[in-house]
């Protein structure tokens, strides 16, 4: 498959290997996100007027689900500033080493270990073994989502979530060695991992056989010229995008300038059989029936579904909390299992139905996030119009600041939206059926694949019709 | 100074610098700019519910709901309602010119407790002149608004004033004056005009066309405007757009109302029911409205409405009775 480095550009590798540029970046986030918290709990609770509910979940989702993930993977990972000021206090320095691996690659391997001692706070303990996947990402996105209509709506809640998340940042890398935070706890680089295996860049190292005869894998264990891999994850060894943070400290630590940022086809990770898993095609179903759940809650025209979901603690509350665990645990797995299970018996392939329905919940990927930027579409481009307001008034404290704070809601695009919302739709099924089909043919010949494929792109076709019932009709 | 203090400084400078701006433009925000937040009365209601204010001043008030369309209005004022959408901010500017005490409450009919949405905006400021106290008439002519006051006779047809016009039969003036008007019930007019010796070629039902006729020469169609556009807005959720005391929201307060008292509330009064409300007088009816109704689900209105409103509401009632 055709990649292109794009660090061979001029400026590029200069400016990815400085650490200037994302250490802004990520304290101006910070600002924003630390003005969010503040905004929501001091602030109106007025959702609409208030900076942390408009910011966060309009504008932030917009950028995210729109842009950043489609197009750049886990580049929002690479500036987030939730892990920041933990991951600053475990370093111990909130920039970082400035000596570059050029310099470094004249070293000696006693000095490898000298730089690498870790000078800041911290326990620096491993993350257990036994939760070394993303079940319990996979359980707090869950968790949230639950209250995710009043998360949403309400700018106390919102502050108090962002700032829950923080602390737990914090206190991981207080705690844990490196990032864990974000590569097993938090909710929202789970869904970001899955997807980011559709996107057109990656991090990846150019030639592998230089990378397993350096015996320092700086890279890994970090060097004078930056840290060792903040997500655990060595380079050498990737095959996805899902757990590299593209904070590209690789980049800063290889002494043989061995690592590249590879432009390359949307997809591409779904084509590696390798490194497929449960906790992985659980968080595809959840992020499914997330879209479908949320569709209907949120945009949908049931008055008594939107107040059960508001009603936190209520009997109705408590339906709407079984209904929508059903949905993504019980109702979108089984009726996917079955459908494996029925192109295994006609393609009389023989293969694992468990395998096969790891294996094949993969092209949910390209549906799911199909089915998140049309629903995102439709809020986004109705709601935005309130980030002009709250950028001159953002505690809604009735100020004007930039003179847009009388600006009157409208929503944009109403005439093109549920076109758009219908071509990414079917989009992602026609890309889900095709990476169906591809992953039923890694073992398969081309018949029994393409009955093995049949019943899930059927599956896929129903989902679809859901979603495009739910959003577009 | 080396890369790493530097960005320490921008952390630094971030940390301090967010905070001192939002104080510098808080304090340069301009000045008496208030969040009033309505929320159904079982929510809270308003918050504030207790504004202070100096006469002169203006009030600029960011109202919005945190739950269903509510109204704002200001009581003993002719300012127009205002109202008040959920996740929605509308501002608004109130100037009191006088000091005093004023009630603020919801337009909208937002719940069974609508009613209850009131709050009180406190105008300070030197008094020039102590407004004169005139005790409401039902106060004056010492009526107990809570005794039951059926009428002994009713009429066997509505009562109309135009029939009553046409009758060509000249009024003494006294049955025609404001003060007469006000301080009797309608029966007691028809019995008055019964015994009049001129009246005896009357039937019952002509007399009552009469004080049908009575009544509409101490009102104005514009009173009777005033009064409907105040029944509408204020009266018809619990006593009904037709008056018979079946509004909607008559049903949900006998039942709220009876749980609280441990027995069956009264309901809200029939405006159509003749043995009632032609027992009753206009300074009657006006110290129900004022004070409200004790042990029922009525309301106190009296730091709502102005005595002219008051008035034409009173008239407007008649409106149930006679044509």
């Amino acid at each position: 498959m055709m990649r292109y480095d794009l660090t061979r550009l001029p400026l590029v590798k200069p400016l990815l290997k400085s650490r200037w540029p994302q250490f802004i970046l990520t304290a101006l986030l910070l600002a924003g996100f630390v003005f969010a918290i503040l905004a929501g709990l001091a602030g109106t609770p007025v959702g609409s007027r208030n900076f942390g509910i408009v910011f966060v979940w309009i504008a932030w989702w917009a950028a995210l689900m729109l842009i950043a993930i489609p197009l750049f993977g886990r580049g929002w990972c690479s500036i987030c500033p939730i892990p920041a000021p933990g991951e600053w206090l475990q370093r111990g320095a909130v920039l970082g080493p400035q000596e570059s691996s050029n310099d470094f690659s004249r070293s000696s391997a006693t000095e490898v270990a000298t730089t690498n001692v870790r000078r800041g706070l911290g326990l620096g303990k491993r993350w257990p073994n036994r939760l070394r996947n993303i079940w319990l990402q996979n359980a707090v996105f869950v968790l949230v989502a639950l209250f995710s209509a009043v998360v949403l709506t309400q700018p106390r809640v919102t502050a108090l979530v962002l700032a829950a998340l923080l602390f737990i940042a914090l206190g991981a890398s207080l705690v844990f060695e490196r990032r864990a935070f974000c590569r097993y706890l938090c909710p929202v680089g789970g869904f970001i991992g899955l997807y980011a295996q559709l996107a057109p860049v990656e991090v990846r190292v150019k030639d592998l056989a230089l990378c397993a005869a350096h015996t320092a894998k700086t890279c890994y264990t970090g060097s004078a010229a930056g840290y060792g891999c903040p997500w655990q994850v060595f380079p050498g060894s990737l095959v996805k995008n899902t757990y590299c943070g593209m904070c590209v400290e690789c980049l800063r630590t290889c002494p043989h300038d061995n690592i590249a940022l590879n432009l390359r086809a949307f997809g591409a990770d779904l084509e590696a059989p390798a490194g497929r898993k449960l906790d992985e095609a659980f968080k595809a179903f959840i992020m499914l029936g997330a879209a479908v759940t949320y569709s209907a809650v949120l945009l949908g025209p049931w008055a008594a579904l939107k107040s059960a979901a508001y009603a936190i603690g209520t009997p109705a509350w408590g339906a709407y909390t079984a209904a929508f665990l059903l949905l993504i645990f019980v109702l979108l797995p089984g009726a996917f299992w079955i459908a494996v299970r029925i192109g295994t018996v006609f393609s009389r392939s023989g293969a694992s139905t468990r395998r096969m329905f790891v294996s094949l919940a993969y092209a949910l990927v390209p549906l799911g996030l199909a089915a998140w930027i049309a629903f995102s579409l439709a809020f986004v481009f109705a709601n935005l119009s309130y980030v002009w307001p709250a950028l001159s008034d953002p505690l809604g404290w009735g100020w004007n600041l930039l003179g847009t704070a009388h600006l009157a809601w409208r929503p944009y695009l109403t005439g093109v939206t549920p076109a758009l919302q219908a071509v990414v739709l079917l989009g992602g099924l026609t890309w889900a059926s095709a990476t169906a089909r591809r992953i039923a043919a890694e073992g398969l010949p081309p018949h029994a694949a393409t009955l093995q494929s049949l019943p899930v792109i059927l599956y896929c076709l129903l989902v679809t019709l859901a979603l495009l019932g739910l959003l577009v009709a | 100074m080396n890369a790493e203090r530097a960005a320490r400084w921008f952390v630094l400078g971030l940390a301090l610098g967010v905070p001192l701006a939002i104080l510098a433009v808080s304090w340069l925000r301009p000045a008496q700019t208030l969040e009033l937040h309505a929320r159904m009365a079982e929510s809270g209601g308003w918050t504030p519910d207790a504004l202070i204010v100096k006469a002169g001043e203006p009030l600029r008030l960011r109202l919005t709901s945190d739950d269903v369309l509510h109204g704002l209005a200001v009581g003993q004022t002719d300012w127009p309602a205002v109202d008040v959408f959920p996740g929605k901010v509308t501002e608004t500017t109130l100037t009191f010119d006088r000091p005093g005490t004023y009630a603020f409450y919801c337009t909208r009919w937002c719940g069974v407790n609508h009613w209850r949405m009131r709050g009180t905006i406190e105008v300070t400021g030197e008094t020039t002149v102590e407004p004169a106290i005139t005790p409401p008439l039902y106060v004056t002519l010492g009526i107990d608004i809570d005794r039951p006051h059926p009428a002994a006779t009713t009429p066997a047809r509505r009562p109309s004033a135009g029939r009553g016009a046409a009758l060509g039969v000249t009024l003494p003036m006294e049955y025609l004056t404001q003060e007469y008007y006000r301080s009797h019930a309608p029966m007691e007019v028809w019995r008055s005009l019964r015994a009049e010796p001129f009246m005896t070629s009357l039937s019952d039902d002509d007399v009552w066309d009469l004080v049908a006729f009575a009544w509409e020469s101490n009102t104005s169609p514009e009173a009777i405007g005033e009064g409907g556009k105040s029944y509408a807005a204020n009266c018809a959720a619990c006593h009904g757009e037709q008056g018979g005391g079946d509004g909607v929201m008559a049903e949900a307060l006998v039942k709220q109302l009876s749980t609280g008292m441990g027995h069956e509330a009264q309901a809200p009064a029939s405006f159509i029911d003749a043995a009632s409300m032609l027992g009753a007088s206009p300074a009657l009816l006006q110290g129900k409205i004022i004070r409200g109704g004790m042990g029922t689900g009525m309301p106190a209105w009296g730091a709502i409405f102005t005595e002219p409103q008051t008035w034409a509401l009173v008239d407007y009632l008649w409106t149930f009775q006679f044509d």
